[in-house]
């Protein structure tokens, strides 16, 4: 949790650096000040001194005596008006030309939460534990030696020790459920936590730079004497720069929805043979324009049971890959099929090119969120395109298959159960 | 094209009277309601060309509004607003009366041209007339002998660039965002990650602009194309 924290001070760093390499000490003056009025709670901390130590913005009187003028991470507790006992704050320090300036951040009621969240857990298992005891009438030693060793552990998760585990002694005893259950509760706690915070991580970090490069401007533009024309053209930037942050929420927004599968209830009969059709009628000009031939290879009659828009989707963004990533002169594929594999029928519709492909052993590091393999390469992107595919096929329960198209990439949708539909002129 | 009377029904104070001055700035007329009942009594002593309902409101909700509007004979086209985007969600608001569907966060230009297009349906050229012909300028579009002719000489169509075409001719000299253009040719509604219909106008230019004076497809800056007599100010 205090990665992210991390993260957000860093980056209103370097959009407060930037700043003063733009505006100078007065201009970065004016901003700390305008942000230090800002916090009435002093959820954030800004101090900014010159070289001797003379504060000359923020919201802390003096530099923390027990904080270094230059820190990349440093812990300091403070005592705050109107507060029961003193707050800890996580913060950093940087040097400029001028002077020092610090930036921190009130972590209170993190680490309460976080306390909070471990006493959850351990009442819990307490709780199960009393009544485990209540169960059995015999209070043998062996028994306090367990519940000895089952409070040991519990004590330690509470701690704040997540990865902790219980002894099972392999006795299949109620105690051995018991602890079984709980490692089982812990195991899904730990993992929820993790994926939280995973995403959390994701989307904090993409959308962090963005935002904090679009409030520095709209910082810049609200200052009196700068002249208008200059104002406008940050006011057109923070404008795209709200555009890109907007596509990218929706893109997150869509990955997020097709994984609850809430859409399940408006699904529809889709047939693969039209949407590969559609998709093809529509990135053709493109590809051709990129020089790129794109051709089309569809049966017809193969019907799914789905979300169309959310197909459609799917396929604009593996074929968006295979035209943007292909050189050109290259070749693009799209396919509806219907084949057997184990006297099974299933269908899959394919988008193959041959340009540089993924190597076997990062295509499933291609699947993740903000993931991009070459991001050195100048082509556009958010490494959202392959995430959304792949949250679509799980929502479809259908397999996707990346292979080597020898050269080239070849993603394929697997869809298991086909709907069967009459064949044509029955 | 004159002002529109707009009614705005939306509890978020803020995204209101921005909405207000956007449209008052592009010269047309804009009142607000703050809740569904005061939208409900606006809508019902005064008319409007068009009506913007928040899909979620306090007391009776956008929806409740659309409904009770609709069974009481209002046929004011509505556009929905809402902070859901899934699927149901945009079914439900059309079926229970709604006429165009937006998610918030919007841009406003997309906001606009969603109002203008709306606004123009019971005109000549809109969407439901029975028509045969459609006309603009020099061009014109013969829908049952899928024949498009500028001054006189035929051009030859692909099906999808006559699609695109005939959407155009349908909302003469009104600005459609790409957005619209995908969900009125194509019926789809996602956000394409390049921006596939660029390359489309580009190629229908080719075939109705290229040989004739002046151009008809217009760029609008920010916002997506018009067709539209250059120089004339809407
Ligand atoms: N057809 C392909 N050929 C080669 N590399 C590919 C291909 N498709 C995807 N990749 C690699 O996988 C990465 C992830 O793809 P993904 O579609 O998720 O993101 P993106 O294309 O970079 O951005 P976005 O789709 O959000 O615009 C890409 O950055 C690219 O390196
Ligand atoms: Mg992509």
């Amino acid at each position: 949790m205090e990665r992210q924290t991390e993260e957000t001070i860093e980056a209103e760093l370097t959009g407060l650096r930037e700043q003063y390499r733009d505006l100078g000490i007065f201009g970065l003056e004016r901003i700390i000040a305008q942000r230090a009025a800002e916090e009435k709670h002093l959820a954030s901390i800004y101090l900014l001194i010159d070289k001797r130590g003379v504060p000359i913005a923020g919201n802390l009187p003096a530099w923390p005596t027990d904080v270094e003028t230059v820190s990349n991470r440093f812990r300091f507790s403070l005592d705050l008006p109107g507060s029961s006992g003193p707050r800890r704050f996580l913060g950093r320090s940087v040097e400029l030309d001028q002077g020092f300036l610090l930036v921190a951040r009130d972590i209170e009621d993190k680490l309460r939460t976080q306390t909070l969240l471990v006493n959850a857990i351990a009442l819990g298992s307490g709780l199960m534990l009393v009544f485990g005891v209540i169960g059995g009438f015999v209070m043998s030693r062996w028994m306090l030696t367990r519940i000895e060793s089952i409070n040991r552990a519990t004590g330690q998760i509470m701690a704040g020790d997540l990865g902790r585990r219980i002894a099972v002694d392999g006795s299949g005893d109620e105690f051995d459920e018991l602890a079984t259950n709980l490692n089982a509760m812990l195991e899904r706690i730990e993992r929820l936590l993790a994926g939280m915070r995973e995403v959390t991580d994701n989307i904090a970090h993409d959308l962090r730079t963005p935002l904090t490069r679009l409030r520095s401007r709209l910082e810049v533009a609200l200052m009196k004497d700068i002249d208008p024309s200059r104002t406008r053209q940050l006011l057109e930037e923070t404008a795209s720069d709200a555009e890109g942050l907007i596509a990218t929420f929706n893109a997150l927004m869509n990955i997020a929805r097709a994984e609850a599968g809430e859409q399940r209830a408006s699904w529809e009969l889709v047939d693969l043979g039209e949407l590969v059709q559609d998709i093809f009628d529509l990135y053709e000009p493109l590809a051709e324009e990129r020089d790129i031939g794109l051709a089309l290879e569809n049966a017809a009659g193969i019907t799914v049971a789905g979300n169309r828009q959310m197909l459609a989707q799917a396929l604009a963004n593996l074929t968006d890959n295979a035209i943007k990533y292909t050189p050109e002169g290259g070749h693009v594929t799209l396919a509806a099929a219907q084949t057997r594999e184990q006297a099974r029928r299933i269908a899959r519709i394919t988008v193959s090119d041959d340009g540089p492909g993924i190597p076997p052993e990062m295509r499933q590091k291609a699947l993740e969120r903000f993931v991009r393999l070459e991001p050195e390469r100048h082509t556009p992107g958010n490494g959202l395109g392959l995430s959304l595919v792949s949250a679509v096929a799980k929502l479809h329960d259908a397999r996707l298959e990346l292979a080597d198209n020898e050269p080239g990439l070849r993603v394929s949708l697997v869809f298991e159960r086909p709907v069967e539909t009459a064949p044509p002129g029955a | 094209m004159s002002g529109m009377k707009v009614l705005v029904i939306e509890d978020d104070v803020a995204a209101a009277s921005y909405m207000v001055r956007g449209l008052e700035e592009s010269g047309h007329v804009a009142s607000v309601a703050h809740d569904g009942r005061d939208g409900l009594m606006l809508a019902a002593s005064q008319t409007f060309d068009v009506l913007v309902i928040d899909r979620m409101l306090p007391g009776l909700d956008g929806l409740g509004v659309i409904r009770t509007l609709r069974a009481t004979g209002n046929r004011t086209p509505v556009l929905v607003l809402s902070a859901l985007g899934n699927v149901d969600d945009r079914v439900e608001g059309l079926k229970v009366g709604g006429d165009d569907y937006l998610v918030k966060p919007y841009a406003f230009s997309e906001l606009l041209a969603r109002l203008e297009a709306l606004t123009r349906r019971g005109q000549p050229n809109a969407e439901q007339a029975p028509t045969t012909q459609l006309r603009y300028s020099d061009l014109s579009m013969d829908l049952l002998g899928r024949r498009v002719e500028r001054r006189g000489k035929r051009i030859d169509l692909q099906p999808r660039e006559f699609r695109l075409l005939e959407v155009l001719l349908r909302h003469p000299e009104q600005v459609l965002t790409r957005t619209m253009l995908l969900e009125k040719v194509w019926d789809y509604r996602f956000d394409p990650q390049t921006n596939i219909i660029d390359v489309h106008i580009s190629r229908l230019r080719q075939k109705i602009d290229r040989d004739f004076e002046p151009p008809l497809i217009q760029t609008v800056r920010g916002s997506g194309y018009a067709l539209r007599i250059p120089d004339q100010t809407a």
